[in-house]
């Protein structure tokens, strides 16, 4: 079976956000990148799904130089191949998803598999965006996966419970957390995904629809107030819940 | 001109949060002298929409076909697009729920529009919509600007009101022909737990962090969520520990919540955590650490054990609400 995965290289989860003097984006001073978490769960299921069926797995990234640092990180975790999909411009969800779609076609994969969002601009588009491109099904936020005959059968979270997906393949995926637990790296894994090569293209061409117009802070909230240090303070917060804040 | 906004049903019972949809899309349709149309879309619909009128849409339309009983992603997205296209629909506002979220990306495709998704705030600037998002889990916010010639938005839910008016409006049919290949995906069953709410849609969430000690102790978290109606949140720590279910967990790498009162109890507050919900109305902390950064966020905090206060709470409000 053929397989990709789609993964996005962001800012650790511990990130303090500070805006850049441009009003637009991040200071990117200090912080430090990894592979987004959701992906880590793709590229694992991705591995899975290659142990069971055999066939192999392909891994691809779009953006600058450094997210080779992520595509490193898949093939240490196991994946056979990579592709770095370049540009040193950032893109929006859809122009990420016009340069995936188009890595994607000529590998032809039966399975696509992506986290369900990146943690960055937190979009929750790109796979679903690349699967309408390329005239396939998809399911995101898929919880469980299971391949048969053809197609898949899904579970995918909605609010305040599950829903049963079938899907035909070729099919793309969105990884939720609770899909598996990803591995982390083998010392031996590391050292070969030293020498592996990497491929690169340039990102296809893409128009930006939607375009950042400012880059702010949420307005701080004011420290409130410490109502007091044991349960004698109980009924002072209800009345505070009730009278003041009225939410109960 | 013309806006639409995707009016989401499950089991025929329309969501709240496509209420709330709903009354953005026409506060936006006013503010631009246009037209607001509501569509919903299943089977054996047209007897729900006589409502949409009163949340403000100047239009109903509905696609009712037996062929999407079951939920399709692919089939509704069709329906979706198909729709706008036939109407010259320049705005399409869905809600960011699990569904809308799935669909407005086909949608943008299908329409050649530019998606911002899960927007917190819409405004008209010179005739052009202005959508205000939160990136890096509420860490930031980006005001943004769709430049295609049709715009899809995503909306947040629990964060536009729904306001109901006096007014109705005649349900209209549309027609939307499909062929097998449209249901590439289709639900075959759903499971929806009954009684509480998840955490994205409830009014109240009561959270426990690391400070519950025990996975047996989240019993006191329960029994609170229960008095008040309330979704039950965890943070990362506790179902990294496998004591809560990943669809509790609230923060960075869970859900985004906006509720009108968030009740952290035993959680310190990591910076992941907060991002997940800062943008709540009301945030009550219990913790025994004063230093605690929950308490940077919290309206009201309480440092004591939680514990000791918890039960106490519960049953107080157990015999104000009359429960």
């Amino acid at each position: 079976m053929k397989i990709a995965v789609c993964v996005n290289h962001v800012p650790d989860t511990e990130t303090k956000v500070k805006i850049a003097p441009d009003g637009q984006s991040i200071d990117r001073t200090g912080i430090n990148f990894m592979m987004a978490p959701y992906d880590e769960i793709a590229v694992e299921e991705a591995l899975r799904m290659r142990d069971k069926f055999k066939g192999d797995v392909t891994v691809l990234s779009l953006g600058n130089e450094k997210h080779k640092e992520t595509l490193r990180k898949a093939l240490a975790m196991g994946v056979d191949k990579a592709i770095f999909v370049r540009d040193d411009n950032e893109r929006d969800s859809y122009g990420v998803a016009v340069g995936l779609a188009a890595a994607l076609k000529p590998l032809a994969p039966e399975v696509i598999l992506f986290g369900k969002q990146s943690i960055d601009f937190d979009d929750a588009q790109v796979g679903t965006l690349v699967a309408e491109m390329l005239g396939m099904p998809s399911v995101s936020v898929a919880v469980k996966i299971e391949i048969q005959d053809g197609k898949a059968v899904c579970v995918r979270e909605i609010e305040g419970g599950h829903e049963i997906v079938e899907i035909k393949l070729p099919a793309v995926f969105m990884a939720q957390k609770g899909l598996n637990d990803p591995r982390y790296p083998s010392l031996k894994g590391i050292m070969a995904a030293k020498s592996k090569p990497i491929e690169e293209q340039v990102a296809a061409p893409a128009d930006r629809l939607v375009e950042t117009l400012v880059m702010s802070k949420p307005p701080a909230k004011a420290a409130g107030r410490i109502v007091g240090t044991d349960k004698s303070a109980v009924p002072e917060l209800i009345r505070l819940l009730h009278e003041e804040a009225k939410v109960i | 001109m013309k806006t639409l906004a995707f009016i989401e049903q499950r089991s025929n019972v329309i969501k709240k949060s496509s209420y709330e949809t709903l009354r953005a899309a026409r506060g936006i349709a006013d503010a631009l002298g246009a037209e607001c149309i509501a569509l919903l879309v299943g089977s054996g619909v047209r007897e729900i929409g006589g409502t949409l009128g009163r949340y403000g849409a100047s239009r109903v339309l509905v696609v009712d076909n037996p062929a999407l009983a079951a939920h399709s992603g692919t089939a509704y997205a069709k329906a979706i697009a198909t729709i706008a296209a036939a109407e010259g629909a320049e705005l399409v506002f869905l809600p960011a729920s699990q569904m809308g979220k799935d669909l407005a990306p086909r949608v943008a495709v299908k329409l050649k529009a530019g998606l911002a998704s899960d927007c917190i705030a819409l405004r008209v600037e010179q005739g052009t919509v202005i959508a205000t998002r939160p990136v890096y889990a509420g860490k930031a916010l980006l005001n943004v600007r769709v430049n295609s010639a049709v715009k899809v938005f995503t909306l947040r839910p629990n964060v536009f009101p729904a306001t109901s008016t006096e007014a109705n409006v005649a349900v209209q049919s549309a027609s939307v022909a499909f062929s097998p290949e449209d249901f590439g995906a289709v639900v075959t069953k759903v499971e929806v737990a009954v009684g509480r709410p998840d955490v994205t849609e409830a009014d109240i969430v009561v959270s426990g962090g690391r400070g519950m000690k025990a996975a047996e102790h989240f019993s006191l978290i329960e029994s609170l969520a229960e008095i008040l109606g309330a979704g039950v949140g965890a943070s990362r720590a506790v179902v990294d520990a496998g004591w809560r279910p990943h669809d509790e967990q609230v923060g960075q790498t869970g859900k985004t919540v906006s509720p009108s009162l968030y009740v952290a109890c035993g959680i310190s507050g990591a910076v992941q955590h907060l991002a997940g919900m800062s943008s709540s109305k009301y945030i009550v902390a219990i913790n025994k650490d004063k230093d605690a950064p929950i308490f940077q966020m919290a309206n009201y905090g309480i440092v004591g054990d939680v514990f000791d206060i918890l039960p106490e709470l519960t049953a107080q409000l157990k015999e104000m609400l009359g429960k």
